[in-house]
């Protein structure tokens, strides 16, 4: 076990974090170092942990806000000519439901794992620019609120203390209806209302906070690794949330200009995507989807990160091929960006363009087919131990295979014609979204919860989550399978009996309990967790990778002393490896140099609620709304000017060596 | 903030500093930008060839002017990131204070081009070119508008005397890059937005 880089440093000059000074910035006013208060520390944090467990949080709420619309959709479709709910909220649900699954749970979740891991795994004190971090949580936030206010607004509505004038008057219709892709010209404001509008500002602000997260991580990476830390030892963990920066900082701009033009179409009357002014509809999915696919990768890459560490540690094996799982990523996202039009072989878009597209859509099958081999491979031999983590991620490989095979299927043309607009579609992405994507998050909540909040699970909860989950999913989305080759179509609000959907429908409406029954259970279970008295200790699953050299959990500068690398798994090769293996670490007399904690993040942030709420109340009507957009403007531009001007500060600690 | 700022944290593998590391990556995200913003116009122009017929309105003139002086700021913003590096001051301040001023010369002519355009009858709803032309040449002109407030800022934050060559040398050669990008986009739509259509 290595000792020099938990064990601290012998300072005489030992100061602590209570009797530092506050700092004062360039102008004068005083940074929130140390806040006794919680609420101002939380407020102000700099940590990329502390703001790694709110992103955390922050997408587990969404997660279930997203899963409850999920169940009442299904709730909806148990039964032919079902009237639970309205077609007009059966449409906002199904698309709420998929946007806040995708953009505020999924995302934010990876981004959770991103925060807290990655300055860890590459043996950093934090991320390259703390602030800006701050600032991508913040927006993340005001986004999320923007994209969900319609439903408040829906509901004072629906208590006549709130109507809608101007263009959408009497359209009822506050929150976004038109599908998660947003396809033109529905989204023309002759045809949809404010909810649109929500949605457009909602996910420009996410983009924003997508945006500049992946900027500061792509710097982290590449620029803040611990000595002897190559490109080539990084945790593959680290490698995919390097891949996928790059995916978000080169796609996004995409789906930005599209919902700026879109804005300028609702706002300002212009003829991007509105057919009567020459506007092509068509254009809007090229852009949609140029970003859609890439986002494909964004959302399950990470996921094929936590795999690729949790396999190896639970087989005692370093992971199999580790060049090329990280070649096969690489290749994974490059070629995300070469087949967009997969998703629209039903548009017509010539024999050649069809071809083409599906040829490279069969070829990803190549490198996500390697990494699974890959997995495979690392189990082959290994002491394999079921421990929690470990059942999550075996259920990851077989069941983001099924959503793979689906997946090829579709890839050929001809059959996507069949199946376009199906639930063989829906099946095919619930196996990748959930057997794939959201397991592998599970397997990390599993894996690295100990580490972040310095306990140790309890209990047996973990296997009946794993069985109601993997139960639960199968049994909801395999009869999808049927259904859509029976030619039941999505997005349809009821349908009649007598086409041989009944039973199927009713079955995976039961399965959706049972997913929904193992996704609460999870939670008991996190709760259970922070309630334990079992202490974790620093490396509770005998782990591999440098994050679990430090203590649970980690202190605020993450490592005493920065440690010196000299192998892949640096952990592991510390533990069992050869004398010239093993961890250094370098000498810091000097003391840590730490950021300073900052308000001004936060405020630029809250300016993007003004600006997005009252961009979206100006098309239905609401007084004053386009003063609120101007007053978000100059908080913004406010914000980051006191931010340029107080500067980074940063203090200094001296940790005194433990008895 | 002094002992603070004495030791920038950790090294940097690239040798590159990280703010001019994370310019960069802007700067390739905001290619994509401008690169959707164009082709969404050439796309537009290509199936509406007939839809409108700018060069009955575009003045050549008047555009190759404000392209020059915006070349013109980029040599003064070079010339004010070398004087930083040397430490020269006043040298840096009025090489900024040119660069603020050619860019604000740059917007005039674009705040004048558009009222010029609206007056002829060239709107944002005028079919797709009017749409396409506004939220490209605006969403440039915006970018320019930003790099002025940059610079003015650090002309008031050099004023203060708390500016130094080997602290803020490196702030000065980041909104660089960033002035210089916008110079280089401004090409690109020019070529492909202006001169393309008065060929032939």
């Amino acid at each position: 076990m290595s000792t020099t880089i938990t064990d601290l440093p012998n300072q005489t000059q030992a100061n602590d974090l209570n009797n530092l000074k506050p700092e004062k910035s360039d102008l004068g006013l005083i940074r929130p170092d140390h806040s006794k208060n919680v609420f101002v520390d939380w407020l102000t944090t700099v940590d990329h942990k502390k703001i790694g467990i709110m992103y955390g949080a922050m997408a587990l709420f969404f997660l279930l806000v997203g899963g409850l619309e999920a169940l009442i959709i299904r709730t909806q479709l148990a039964v032919p000519e079902n009237d639970f709910i309205s077609a007009q909220r059966y449409n906002q649900l199904f698309t709420m439901h998929g946007t806040t699954m995708i953009f505020l749970a999924i995302m934010p979740l990876n981004a959770a794992f991103f925060n807290f891991l990655v300055p860890l795994q590459i043996g950093a004190r934090d991320v390259a620019f703390p602030r800006i971090n701050a600032f991508s949580l913040w927006s993340f936030v005001a986004g999320a609120l923007v994209i969900n206010f319609g439903w408040a607004l829906q509901a004072l509505e629906a208590f006549g203390l709130f109507t809608a004038k101007g263009p959408t008057a009497g359209m009822n219709d506050f929150v976004p209806a038109m599908g998660w892709f947003g396809y033109a010209p529905i989204t023309d404001k002759e045809f949809t209302g404010a909810g649109t509008d929500f949605w457009i500002m909602g996910l420009q602000i996410l983009g924003v906070a997508s945006l500049s997260a992946s900027f500061n991580f792509i710097v982290t990476i590449i620029n803040m690794r611990a000595p002897g830390l190559k490109m080539m030892r990084l945790p593959v963990f680290t490698w995919m949330t390097l891949i996928v920066s790059l995916l978000i900082i080169f796609a996004f701009p995409a789906i930005t200009i599209a919902l700026a033009q879109l804005m300028f179409d609702r706002v300002f009357g212009t003829n991007f995507f509105s057919v009567a002014g020459g506007g092509q509809p068509i254009l809007w999915q090229h852009l949609f989807w140029i970003f859609g696919h890439p986002e494909v990768y964004i959302l399950v890459l990470p996921a094929m990160g936590i795999v690729s560490e949790v396999l190896p540690t639970f087989s005692k094996k370093p992971l199999f091929g580790y060049s090329i799982v990280v070649f096969s990523g690489a290749v994974i996202g490059f070629l995300g960006f070469a087949v967009w039009s997969h998703h629209m072989f039903t548009t017509g878009l010539g024999k050649i363009a069809t071809a083409a597209f599906s040829l490279l859509t069969m070829a990803i099958a190549v490198p996500t087919g390697v990494k699974i081999f890959n997995w495979v491979g690392t189990l082959w031999g290994g002491r394999i131990r079921f421990q929690a983590p470990m059942i999550f991620a075996l259920g990851f490989v077989w069941m983001f295979m099924m959503g793979g095979f689906s997946g090829i299927m579709h890839s050929s043309a001809p059959a996507d014609a069949q199946q376009q607009d199906s639930y063989f579609v829906i099946a095919h992405f619930h196996y990748v979204a959930i057997g794939g994507i959201l397991l592998a998050i599970i397997s990390g909540i599993y894996y690295w919860l100990p580490k972040m909040i310095g306990k140790m699970w309890q209990g047996s909860l973990n296997i009946w989550v794993a069985i109601l989950t993997v139960v639960g999913l199968n049994i909801t989305f395999f009869p999808m399978h049927f259904l859509g080759l029976l030619g039941m179509p999505r997005r349809t609000h009821t349908y009649l009996a007598g086409f041989g959907w009944e039973t199927y429908n009713m079955v995976c409406t039961i399965g959706s309990y049972i997913l929904g029954l193992g996704v609460l259970l999870l939670v008991v279970d996190i709760v259970r967790c922070f309630r334990s008295k079992e202490a974790a200790g620093n490396d509770p699953w005998d782990a591999r990778t440098l994050e679990w050299a430090t203590t649970s959990p980690p202190q605020v500068y993450n490592f005493a002393q920065t440690p010196v690398v000299n192998a892949r798994d640096a952990l592991w090769a510390d533990k069992y490896g050869p004398e010239e293996r093993k961890l250094g670490s370098v000498d810091e007399s000097h003391g840590i140099h730490m950021p300073s904690q900052s308000w001004m993040p936060l405020v630029a942030s809250c300016g993007f609620i003004p600006l997005g709420l009252g961009l979206s109340l100006m098309q239905a009507g609401v007084p004053f709304s386009g003063y609120a957009a101007i007053l978000g403007l100059v908080i913004i531009t406010v914000g980051v000017a006191l931010w340029a001007l107080e500067g980074p500060g940063g203090y200094h600690l001296h940790p005194q060596k433990k008895a | 903030m002094s002992q603070a700022a004495s030791h920038d944290d950790g090294h940097h593998n690239l040798m590159v500093n990280n703010k001019k590391l994370i310019m960069w990556l802007f700067l390739g995200s905001d290619c994509m930008f401008f690169g959707t913003l164009i082709s969404t116009h050439l796309i537009y122009r290509k199936l509406y060839p007939n839809e409108f017929e700018p060069t009955s309105l575009f003045s050549l003139e008047l555009t190759s002017f404000s392209t020059f002086i915006l070349l013109m700021s980029s040599f003064l913003m070079a010339l004010s990131v070398s004087a930083m590096h040397k430490g020269e001051m006043r040298s840096f301040r009025r090489n900024v204070i040119g660069v603020i001023f050619f860019g604000l010369i740059f917007l005039g002519c674009q705040v004048y081009e558009f009222t010029h355009f609206i007056h002829e009858g060239l709107t944002l709803s005028t079919g797709t070119f009017g749409s396409t032309f506004y939220l490209m040449t605006g969403t440039h002109g915006v970018h320019v508008a930003i790099g002025v407030f940059w610079l003015i800022s650090m002309l008031f934050y050099s004023q203060s005397g708390k500016m130094e060559a080997h602290k803020n040398a490196i702030d000065v050669e980041v909104a660089g890059l960033y002035w210089h990008f916008v110079d280089i986009v401004w090409i690109v739509i020019f070529t492909v937005v202006y001169l393309i259509e008065f060929i032939g």
